[in-house]
């Protein structure tokens, strides 16, 4: 009866649930966007959305600030970050997923509720927040997605073999060259899926910006803005255009950590 | 697309009203009709006040001598409607909306609704597109004393010959619920000393006012201001303009102040890019608590949030104002109309739908209305009057317990424009800002009467009912028809970052970073070659 269940189930049907859910709410609304992004309002197929893009230097200009606000986030969350990981993966605690926890929990809390927070601290230390929107909502950003970068470098840190830094020590090598050649190298699948979940979202997520009073677009506004005034295919084509952003910058970090068998598995 | 939306919009239809045609065919006429409303966040009473919060105004619907809210107004409508002989009972299914373009999306993708209270300009956009069903003749005849509605509303906003819904056509097909104005709150204490600045558009883009000012996030309200800071010397010319007749002058400031040619709206795009650089935000909602907070000095507001954001900062200790500014002020209204999508020519459900707008028009029910939302509702009548006076009336009998010395006397506040001849209130004199106001030399109970002179800036009583040359220079803004994706690319314009505006700093500083960067980079990669002059160990 087992057996008849175990040869019943092969590889591909297991897949079948997935399958479904993958077509049914990732390719098909991919495919509805696609549509959108190469019509216009009636229906007409045309490339003008995409002109438009590319030829307004408003629209240009916020993929370039949202570029910025993304890589600046992610530059201060790594750095941030590391320490933390690095000090995280070398405690003598015992549990120290516990410890791990206890860095991490409270900032998952509601986001929303932590920026209204962060909002009043800001505000008691700048006065009036509103004079520097961009380093605001490089902090909200920061503080909304640093555990995103903690997570995998505590993985990646954790699973680094001790005796390689001692090996490395035994050889000469001084506490600088360890991290540089041991540590920092060992540790670049952990940078690369951290980097990757921090970056991606950060280039969209415009609740912190709305919340900090930037009234700068970044790319996810200038989408909201565009559905919210009911003009599908232009937003349909920045959507399209943000998704190949973003494949680009997956490939290319893909291909970065090509010889590293370790970083291919935490991206994919 | 259109026609596909349609075909769904049908089926969906279909596929609802099946059941109650079954339904229909079985039970004959008792069953229950479902009302779909639509109606704004946070736009009508919902009840539980405590019992110091009883309005003393004596009710003669309920026959309580006091007017309170104990349950909500939908639950009321409910038991009020299913007591009468209708010979059908109702249940209302209550949903709301935060943007007219989300009711308007919402309705696009197949969201069926009978009755909805969306503001003037879509309400303009529904009837082009055909969607909307006109009230009955019965619920438009005066003379019948249940009809609140047609009975009680101002005879300056619709009913009457000359009014403003007359005016624009919308008598009969929109039954107005709450109108106003649009205005500046602020903090009095922190403006100059005049008080000028605050009665000029122009504040928002003042650089006395820098990152201390808010503006609403919506592309009307913001095209709107950006408008009246261009045109204001025309304006101000027009309101001088003593050859012009009100007719001619209005007719003067619509032609400004809906203008969407192409012109326009590239200069409205720089006029909005200036003030997004002075502004402290973008605001949809937190502009309320940045005000009473102190966050900010001046908000660009409408006129029923206005008092709303006036009584939260009195609880608070601080008092704000609200100023109409001296050229120009956007008037407006919110309105519930029928849609033909959701009403399909059902008799029972119009009926319903016109009860519930009647309902709404009760004087005690407008009451509760305008108590816990801070708006001012469309009626004009007694009892909501006695709440005006109830609210901001000063109190002159010393020997009444409310009683504060009224040192610089009392102003006879004329609403007699709205409620009709001879209505007229007193109030402090220092609640409102009035210039060249005369002593009329009579007093109520020793305490000095004020008159005439212009009133532009005020506390509640001026933000609940402004005075009737406010109102005269007023514009009701018209919709953008087929400008609008012109004018939504020009708001998204406004809101992007443009290349040309990033400044040569910047990008100086950008550039040395990635170069110092890169440049470190190469030198610890390549530092045997360059430091030791020996070729790079091979790596493991």
């Amino acid at each position: 009866m087992t057996t008849a269940l175990k040869l019943r189930f092969n590889r591909k049907q297991l897949c079948i649930p997935y399958a479904a859910f993958l077509i049914l709410f990732v390719i098909c609304p991919l495919l509805v966007i696609i549509y959108f992004a190469f019509t216009d309002g009636t229906g007409q197929f045309t490339f003008d959305n995409l002109v438009n893009f590319f030829s307004n230097t408003n629209t240009l200009g916020t993929l370039l600030n949202s570029i910025a606000i993304a890589v600046v986030t992610t530059v201060v969350c790594l750095l941030i970050a590391y320490p933390v990981a690095y000090i995280l993966a070398r405690s003598k605690f015992k549990r120290k997923y516990v410890l791990l926890m206890l860095f991490v929990l409270p900032m998952w809390i509601n986001f929303t509720l932590r920026i209204t927070a962060l909002k009043e601290i800001l505000t008691a230390i700048e006065s009036n927040i509103a004079m520097y929107p961009f380093l605001n909502t490089v902090i909200g950003m920061t503080y909304d997605f640093l555990p995103f970068m903690i997570l995998p470098l505590y993985t990646s840190l954790s699973k680094l073999d001790k005796s390689l830094t001692e090996a490395a020590e035994d050889l000469g090598a001084n506490g600088f060259t360890v991290f540089m050649r041991v540590i920092l190298p060992l540790s670049v699948p952990g940078i690369i899926s951290g980097v990757t979940m921090v970056l991606l979202p950060s280039m969209t997520n415009y609740v912190v910006l709305d919340m900090l009073y930037n009234s700068t677009y970044i790319m996810g506004s200038l989408i909201g803005s565009y559905f919210a005034a009911y003009d599908w295919n232009n937003g349909s084509m920045i959507s399209l255009i943000l998704l190949i952003i973003i494949f680009i910058i997956t490939l290319a970090t893909n291909r970065f950590s090509d010889d590293n068998e370790g970083a291919r598995r935490t991206i994919l | 697309m259109k026609k596909r939306q349609r075909i769904i919009a049908v089926a969906a239809a279909a596929m609802l009203a099946a059941p109650t045609i079954a339904l229909a065919g079985c039970t004959g006429t008792d069953e229950t009709v479902v009302l779909r409303v639509s109606n704004w966040e946070e736009y009508i009473d919902l009840g539980d006040w405590d019992d110091e919060e009883a309005i003393d105004i004596e009710n003669k619907y309920t026959g309580e001598d006091y007017i309170m809210g104990v349950n909500s107004v939908v639950d009321d409508f409910t038991e009020w409607f299913n007591s009468q002989d209708y010979g059908f009972e109702v249940r209302v299914e209550y949903s709301t909306f935060g943007t007219n373009e989300d009711l308007y999306n919402q309705l696009n993708l197949g969201d069926v609704y009978d009755l909805v209270c969306p503001s003037d300009y879509m309400i303009m956009k529904l009837l082009d597109e055909g969607e909307v069903q006109p009230f009955s003749e019965d619920f438009m005849d005066t003379s019948n004393p249940e009809n609140y509605y047609i009975n009680g509303v101002s005879e300056y906003i619709d009913g009457a010959e000359g009014s403003i819904f007359d005016e624009y056509g919308w008598s009969g097909i929109a039954a107005c619920y709450m109108w106003g104005t649009t205005g500046l709150v602020y903090n009095p204490e922190r403006i100059d000393e005049e008080g000028s600045d605050v009665t000029s558009w122009n504040m928002l883009t003042n650089p006395d006012y820098y990152k201390s000012v808010t503006i609403k996030d919506n592309v009307r309200d913001a095209y709107f201001a950006a408008l009246s800071i261009l045109y204001e010397d025309e304006l101000n010319a027009i309101n001088a303009d003593s050859d012009m007749t009100e007719a001619e002058k209005s007719q003067a400031r619509n032609n400004l102040l809906n203008a969407t040619d192409p012109d326009t709206i590239a200069a409205a795009e720089d006029m909005l890019k200036a003030i997004k650089e002075n502004v402290y935000s973008f605001e949809t909602d937190s502009g309320k608590a940045d005000m009473v907070t102190g966050k900010v000095i001046g908000n660009l507001q409408w006129s029923g949030d206005a008092v709303y954001i006036m009584d939260q900062a009195d609880e608070e200790d601080t008092e704000l104002w609200y100023s109409v500014p001296d050229s120009n002020t956007n008037l407006w209204f919110d309105g519930w109309v029928m849609l033909k999508d959701g009403i399909g020519g059902d008799e029972r459900r119009q009926t319903a739908a016109e009860a519930f707008v009647n309902f709404l028009a009760r004087p005690d029910i407008a009451v509760r209305n305008m108590y816990y939302i801070g708006y001012t509702s469309s009626s004009a009548s007694d009892e909501i009057f006695e709440y005006f006076d109830w609210c901001y009336g000063a109190v002159t009998d010393p020997e009444d317990e409310e009683y504060y010395e009224l040192d610089s006397g009392v102003y006879e506040y004329d609403v007699s424009y709205f409620f009709g001849d001879g209505y007229s209130i007193y109030i402090d004199m220092n609640e409102l800002k009035t210039e060249g106001a005369v002593d009329t030399g009579e007093t109520v109970d020793g305490t000095p009467i004020y008159t005439g002179g212009t009133i532009n800036q005020g506390r509640q009583a001026f933000g609940q009912y402004p005075t009737e040359d406010v109102i005269g220079r007023s514009v009701v803004m018209l919709d953008f028809g087929d400008d609008l994706a012109a004018i939504n690319q020009m708001w998204i314009n406004v809101r992007c970052l443009d290349l040309v505006d990033i400044d040569v700093t910047t990008v100086i500083v950008v550039a040395v970073i990635i170069v110092v960067i890169a440049a470190a980079i190469v030198l610890y990669r390549f530092r045997y070659a360059i430091f030791y002059n020996r070729p790079r160990r091979r790596q493991l």
